[in-house]
């Protein structure tokens, strides 16, 4: 039953259920309510709104020499909303199989195709959270210019980091169950390890050390420079982020080769 | 196009006690597992166009089997080839997606088919129309029935004639009506050439829709021939087994009450019989025998035996007793046992599911005397009769004629 196509070839020849896929997920959500996609934008909508009442007004965060009263709300945005992204790509990605067995277990099909739906359905969360983002930079007059092309590269790269770790970990969950649940909790850890809501530099230089093993800092960091003050990101500062996927993917393919014809017996 | 050919193919699942010990194992520690083989030694080949039937009880691998030829499952040994599209219709719903209505559902399985926009959206009326949902085809999935759920799957599934088509018992939900639809669907994919797999527990479809059958037990291939013979294999010894434990579901549903009276007679033993042997599945059109035990506890002068022949919904379709048969059972004493046959020289019931229901009273009616009333003592089958295939509960003799036209008809 194995095609001679490439499984890449098979991927393309069904982005059609792809992209079906993707939109339905979006329509069956707000399927019967009234304000419909509306939710899509509400939601990065207040997001934005609490943290910059709460840290500009309410508390009056402001970091020294930063312009303007959003600072913070800019500062905090800039890591949550890629946060927000790179936490449901990854378990959307270690409940690929589990979750969508009924289909696994019906039909013949690419099953690549489902980490590129995870990656679609995902990427267009984010990119309506940034939309409202970028609404709110205009209007505080904070508006980053070309600059914020840079973040493309650090996204692809969180992207990349997120689907091949989660699709390791979703074939692991298929056997282990306590893989999605470790997850869970690992990533509220993983999100307070990583300076989003704080800044690095108000940590004490031992706790700071630590951080440091963190590989998703300075992708986070080069978020952050970008929108707060037009910077470059330190792209050396990526290179561990970058072996760790260049050794992950070949690993994780060896993984589901490996395994991956008891996938099914077990789901 | 549209060859299959399956050569030593095997499933085996790995168990383990627990998936620590899955994780002992994989990382090399000597940690026990047991390989559990559902499928094993199956090889056979279809030719285009041949249409091949697949028998078994429960659980004996043919669901696997399907699993394995469409390469949803990958096999443990062995090697599947298949050339041509291949379309299967495995289990119930295909995955529809509950909230969405039959059209966008119809969509997600034609692209999961890898079909292009185009091609379905030329095909939509088509599906549309075969699956008669009406307005419902606009409607949310949930809201239809099961037998909605299988017409639209058989419609989507079917709606390009396929090189292979492979169907996992999905029909046996649909009605009656839809059944024959899908069948003459079948048959005239069948003519264009198409190879047909088809799983069933019902040896009426299978009989009349392949003319090979291969009866999986245990999952090996038992016996792979002509319908006729490997039916009777799977009658002969399956059935009885599934019918046992079909009569036990049907007990447990009905919740007691299925056998009572005063015991002073009682029914030791009742069965069908063809040819001698002992069976549950019937031919219509064909002789058949039901044999009867009955123990007298007491000696007995006078009494009846009654039958009732119920269909599946319970409706009566055939009852009588030895009082209006005039004929006279006993007398019996006290402690006998006593065989009894009821010959039918033509069972003239149609294809279907039935239950027999025996009683032993006292006279013309079971209101002076009950001894031994036993509702669904027997639950049974009728198969069509070869070359002679009706519909409906009863089976009857007909021939037509060329007569003499009246003038005026002219």
């Amino acid at each position: 039953m194995e095609s001679k196509q490439s499984e890449l070839g098979r991927v393309w020849h069904y982005r059609r259920f792809i992209a079906g896929t993707v939109l339905r997920e979006f329509k069956g959500k707000f399927n019967r309510s009234i304000l419909g996609a509306l939710w899509l934008l509400l939601a990065p909508f207040a997001m934005i709104s609490i943290y910059t009442l709460v840290f500009s007004h309410v508390m009056n965060a402001r970091f020294s020499g930063a312009a303007g009263p959003y600072s913070y709300s800019i500062f905090i945005c800039a890591g949550l909303l890629p946060w927000q992204w790179f936490s449901e790509l990854l378990s959307r990605n270690v409940g690929l199989f589990v979750d969508n067995a009924g289909l696994i277990k019906k039909n013949n099909f690419p099953r690549m195709a489902l980490p590129v739906i995870n990656f679609c359905a995902s990427g267009v969360n984010f990119l309506l959270a940034v939309l409202v983002f970028l609404v709110f930079l205009l209007a505080v007059g904070q508006w980053p210019g070309w600059p914020m092309l840079l973040a493309i590269p650090l996204l692809l790269l969180q992207s990349a980091f997120a689907s091949v770790l989660g699709f390791f970990l979703g074939v692991l969950n298929v056997f282990f169950r306590d893989v999605a649940n470790a997850m869970a909790l690992i990533l509220q850890f993983w999100f307070w390890f990583t300076p989003i809501i704080y800044h690095a530099d108000v940590l004490s230089p031992r706790v700071a050390g630590y951080l440091a093993l963190n590989p998703l800092m300075p992708v986070f960091q080069g978020y952050q420079g970008i929108f707060l003050e037009q910077a470059v990101p330190d792209w050396s500062a990526l290179l561990p982020l970058v072996a760790f996927v260049a050794v992950m993917l070949p690993l994780t393919f060896w993984f589901y080769r490996r395994v991956g014809a008891e996938i099914v017996d077990e789901l | 196009m549209g060859a299959l050919s399956v050569a030593g193919l095997g499933k085996c699942f790995r168990v383990y006690r627990s998936a620590l010990h899955r994780l002992g194992a994989w990382l090399g520690l000597p940690v026990r597992h047991e390989d559990r083989w559902v499928l094993r030694d199956i090889s056979f080949s279809v030719q285009p166009g041949e249409s091949v039937g697949l028998v078994g009880r429960n659980g004996a691998g043919k669901s696997t089997l399907l699993k394995l030829i469409t390469g949803v499952m990958a096999p443990s040994c062995g090697q599947v080839q298949v050339s041509g599209r291949v379309s299967a219709l495995l289990e119930l719903g295909m995955g529809f997606h509950p909230e969405f209505t039959g059209r966008q559902n119809v969509l997600m399985q034609a692209y999961l088919q890898g079909m292009s926009h185009e091609e379905v959206a030329g095909l939509m009326a088509s599906i549309a129309e075969f699956a008669e949902l009406g307005d419902y085809f606009d409607m949310p999935v949930r809201v239809y029935s099961s037998g909605m759920q299988v017409r639209l799957a058989f419609s989507v599934a079917t709606a390009v004639r396929p090189d292979v088509l492979i169907v996992d018992e999905a029909l046996a939900v649909g009605d009656a009506y839809f059944q024959h639809k899908c069948f003459d669907r079948i048959r005239r994919f069948k003519e264009a050439g198409t190879t047909l797999l088809f799983v069933s527990h019902d040896p009426g479809t299978v009989k009349s829709l392949c003319e090979r059958a291969i009866l999986i037990e245990g999952g090996r291939i038992m016996r792979d021939g002509v319908p006729a013979d490997v039916l009777d294999l799977y009658n002969a010894i399956i059935v009885p087994e599934v019918a046992s434990q079909a009569i036990g579901d049907l007990a447990r549903a009905e919740g007691g009450g299925l056998r009572f009276g005063d015991g002073r007679l009682h029914i030791r033993e009742a069965c069908w019989r063809v040819h001698g042997q002992e069976t549950v599945a019937l031919t219509a059109g064909q002789p058949a025998e039901l044999h009867l035990l009955v123990e007298a506890r007491e000696s007995m002068v006078d009494f009846t035996i009654g039958l009732l022949v119920k269909d599946r919904l319970g409706n009566d379709i055939f009852g009588t007793n030895t009082f209006h048969l005039a004929q006279e059972p006993g007398p019996l004493a006290a402690g006998q046992c006593q065989a009894y046959v009821f010959r039918f020289p033509v069972l003239n019931l149609g294809p279907s599911h039935y239950s027999l229901t025996l009683a032993l009273h006292a006279s013309s009616n079971h209101l002076a005397g009950n001894y031994d009333w036993w509702e669904r003592a027997i639950t049974f089958q009728v198969v069509p009769e070869e070359g002679n295939r009706s519909i409906g509960v009863c089976h009857m003799p007909v021939q037509l004629e060329r007569t003499a036209t009246p003038e005026r008809a002219g």
